[in-house]
């Protein structure tokens, strides 16, 4: 069985449960590999890698702007814009960018046609390379609302490298931004942490993806011996396949705190995820042939 | 009433567990979680004997009448947001609709609406001695939104009466969310955690708040699990002048506090302690005059 | 001149209202004919954006003043392009302010806190 083109999305729902230390280690493990970094407000997984990074590429939106000799001030892009972001004096338009979704409505609606685009930065997407892996971060602007513009951007280059195993290292929660993010994904791989709130939010992405018919599997980490897991609870609740249990571990923990890829680092943490990723392939082309 | 609000650019700091102890240490009466993608706060303390729930409505989304529509494609054509998808007939992907309009603008045979939907839950818990609750459930399919939080926050404030102090647990992430909890606070405490991620982490979600003009201070959670990163975030606070309220163990103890849903600060243990007087430090620093 | 001030209800003996996006009503007074008129705030309900609808409002009904607590940057950039001055309101009391105003005993606001994209309270 091949990966190539495969696709697998790690997520968890809440942050702090170790997205990022899965889905950079999983990645880090075969060469010519594809990590894609979709927590685009606060990156990490190149802090992990190191890469050299190529040039940053911007993240362009569309923007309001008004010809002053065509616009009459009829007000017209003002009480169709849903969202707020124009506001007229006499005939001088005023566009909150911020606040502007980029719809194009106010160019249509504009009666003179008065109304054109211009693009406005809102993030940037670097890609490189480290020992092999293929590292694709997106970043958004401080002071931006979303970075959904971002995540496309990223998604795109992933498009241009179907031969890849790729990772794709979600941001926190369960809403657009995640959505967005595994919506091309083959697979997904949830990670849940031994707490309450741990277990709480595992019910929450895995209704999500659950939800998107998405096929896939979980990773329970910060393991610790003999106390009840709510999470591992709640996995054999709902016939969740268990992929790989990372123990709770203050090496583990230094070393990720440090920012080092741990699975370079030293051969017992090889293994681990080693074994983990075996698991999880063999389960994601096992269901793929099951459904076939 | 003055606001505080607990971020961290990045989850599993512990800001839930810092907000919640705080809580208990203030015998806060007014407080709310602001992290509605994935609310934990309602999990720690004592059940509330009420609630009273609200029905959130986000952006009217675009509805396409089947009888009406031509399938003309117009609606897709335009649509940026990918929202129209086809399925026999044309339909509006609601989770995906950010309420434009333009398809309903551009729709020849006037088969597209927009239509008031609903997103989630607001409840608002209240005890009978004043102490209130503010949080939110929200829909499959709908995300945590800035309106959403305002949402929240107003519903807690208005229930609030004549209470000193508001806590207010916020959401990770910098982006709309988290700069919509910004708004109206008297003092934003970031709980930062001693690693070279959470380090980036916590230099953007600094920088989000200090475009916002909004008062900070910052601690750090589980610093005994690495000294180093500590003392760097001790120092990027003094040479930038930011408030350094303290800074908390790694608390075996946490964990357990947690899945009990008890407060931390009823266990006593060294995080206790250390959470005790980084209140402490916050309320001062709060109740200092702004100048 | 027309002078406006957020408020809470529809009562001259009403309280000036924190919000100035948000608020209900706008109490508009004309200093010239001493005419008097409440504004619905049709911006009060916008999912975001609201200080800036309602700062287009007092444009269309061709205020000058604006008497108010507080005021987002966007709402103060729509003002001040319209050539209004705002001045900051020292108590609750509508009929106070203006006399105050009268007396030329308000100060301008002059700190205005930044966009929240829309979702200022």
């Amino acid at each position: 069985m091949r990966n190539n083109d495969l696709t697998i999305a790690v997520l968890s729902g809440k942050g702090g449960t170790g997205k990022t230390l899965v889905s950079v280690n999983l990645a880090a493990l075969l060469p010519d590999s594809t990590y894609i970094d979709c927590d685009v407000e606060e990156p990490d997984g190149h802090l992990f890698f190191k890469p050299v990074f190529g040039t940053s590429v911007p993240v362009m939106v569309k923007t309001p702007q008004v010809d002053e000799n065509r616009c009459t001030g009829c007000h017209a892009c003002v009480d169709f814009c849903k969202f707020n972001a124009l506001a007229l004096i006499g005939s001088t338009l005023m566009v909150f960018n911020e606040i502007c979704h980029s719809c194009g409505g106010c160019v249509l609606v504009c009666p003179r046609k008065a109304l054109s685009e211009k693009e406005r930065m809102v993030g940037f997407v670097r890609e490189g390379i480290s020992r092999g892996v293929q590292v694709v971060t997106g970043t958004m602007n401080i002071g931006e609302s979303s970075g959904v513009p971002i995540i496309e951007a990223e998604l795109r280059i992933k498009e241009k490298n179907i031969n890849n195993l790729t990772f794709i290292d979600c941001p926190p929660g369960s809403a657009c931004l995640v959505r967005k993010s595994i919506q091309e994904a083959d697979y997904c791989l949830l990670v849940a942490e031994p707490t309450v709130f741990g277990a709480h939010n595992l019910a929450m992405v895995y209704a999500l993806v659950s939800s998107l018919h998405k096929r896939f599997s979980l990773v329970l980490n910060k393991c610790l011996g003999g106390e009840e897991n709510p999470s591992e609870v709640f996995a054999i609740e709902h016939q969740i396949p268990i992929v790989g249990r990372i123990p709770f571990d203050s090496e583990l923990g230094l070393l990720n705190s440090e920012a080092k890829v741990v699975v370079w680092e030293s051969e017992k943490y090889r293994q681990l995820f080693s074994s983990i990723l075996t698991t999880v392939l063999r389960e994601a082309h096992h269901e793929a042939t099951g459904n076939s | 009433m003055r606001q505080l609000v607990i971020l961290s650019g990045k989850g599993g700091t512990g800001k839930t567990t810092v907000a919640s102890s705080f809580i208990k240490l203030a015998t806060a009466k007014t407080y709310a979680d602001c992290d509605v993608d994935a609310p934990n706060l309602h999990l720690i303390g004592s059940p509330f004997p009420s609630v009273k729930q609200t029905d959130y409505f986000s952006m009217p989304k675009a509805v396409i009448n089947a009888n009406l529509c031509i399938s003309c494609a117009m609606c897709r054509k335009y649509c940026r947001f990918g929202a129209i998808v086809k399925d026999k007939t044309y339909k509006v992907d609601a989770a995906s609709c950010e309420g434009c309009g333009v398809c309903a603008f551009v729709c020849p045979a006037k088969a597209i609406t927009m239509e008031k939907t609903k997103a989630g839950d607001l409840l608002l818990y209240s005890d009978t001695d004043n102490t209130v609750f503010s949080t939110a459930v929200l829909s499959m399919g709908s995300g945590a939104t800035g309106l959403l939080v305002t949402q929240v926050k107003k519903q807690m404030k208005a229930a609030s009466g004549e209470t000193p102090l508001a806590i207010i647990d916020g959401s990770p992430g910098i982006g709309c969310p988290v700069i919509a909890s910004l708004s109206g606070a008297d003092m934003v405490l970031i709980v930062a955690e001693p690693s070279i991620s959470g380090i980036s982490d916590m230099e953007r979600i600094i920088g989000t708040a200090q475009q916002f003009q909004v008062r900070l201070a910052v601690c750090i959670n589980k610093y005994d699990t690495n000294l180093l990163q500590s003392s760097h975030i001790e120092s990027y606070c003094r040479t930038r002048r930011i408030p350094f309220v303290g800074k908390i163990p790694f608390e075996p103890m946490a964990i357990k506090a947690i899945n009990q849903g008890k407060y931390l600060v009823d266990f006593p243990c060294e995080g206790a302690k250390a959470l005790a007087d980084v209140f402490a430090e916050t309320m001062d620093l709060l109740q200092a005059e702004v100048v | 001149m027309r002078i406006a001030i957020p408020v809470e209800d529809i009562s001259v003996e009403g309280k000036v209202c924190p919000s100035f996006g948000r608020a209900p009503y706008f109490y508009l007074y004309d200093t010239e004919d001493g005419h008097t008129l409440f504004l619905q705030n049709s911006a009060a309900e916008s999912q975001g954006g609201a200080g800036i609808k309602a700062a287009q409002l007092l444009v269309d009904n061709q205020v000058a003043v604006v008497l108010a607590p507080r005021c987002g940057e966007n709402s103060a950039k729509v003002l001040h392009s319209a050539n209004m001055h705002i001045y900051k309101t020292v108590s609750s009391g509508v009929s106070e302010n203006l006399a105050l105003f009268a007396q030329g005993k308000l100060a301008l606001l002059d700190k205005f806190h930044a966009g929240f994209l829309g979702h200022a309270e």
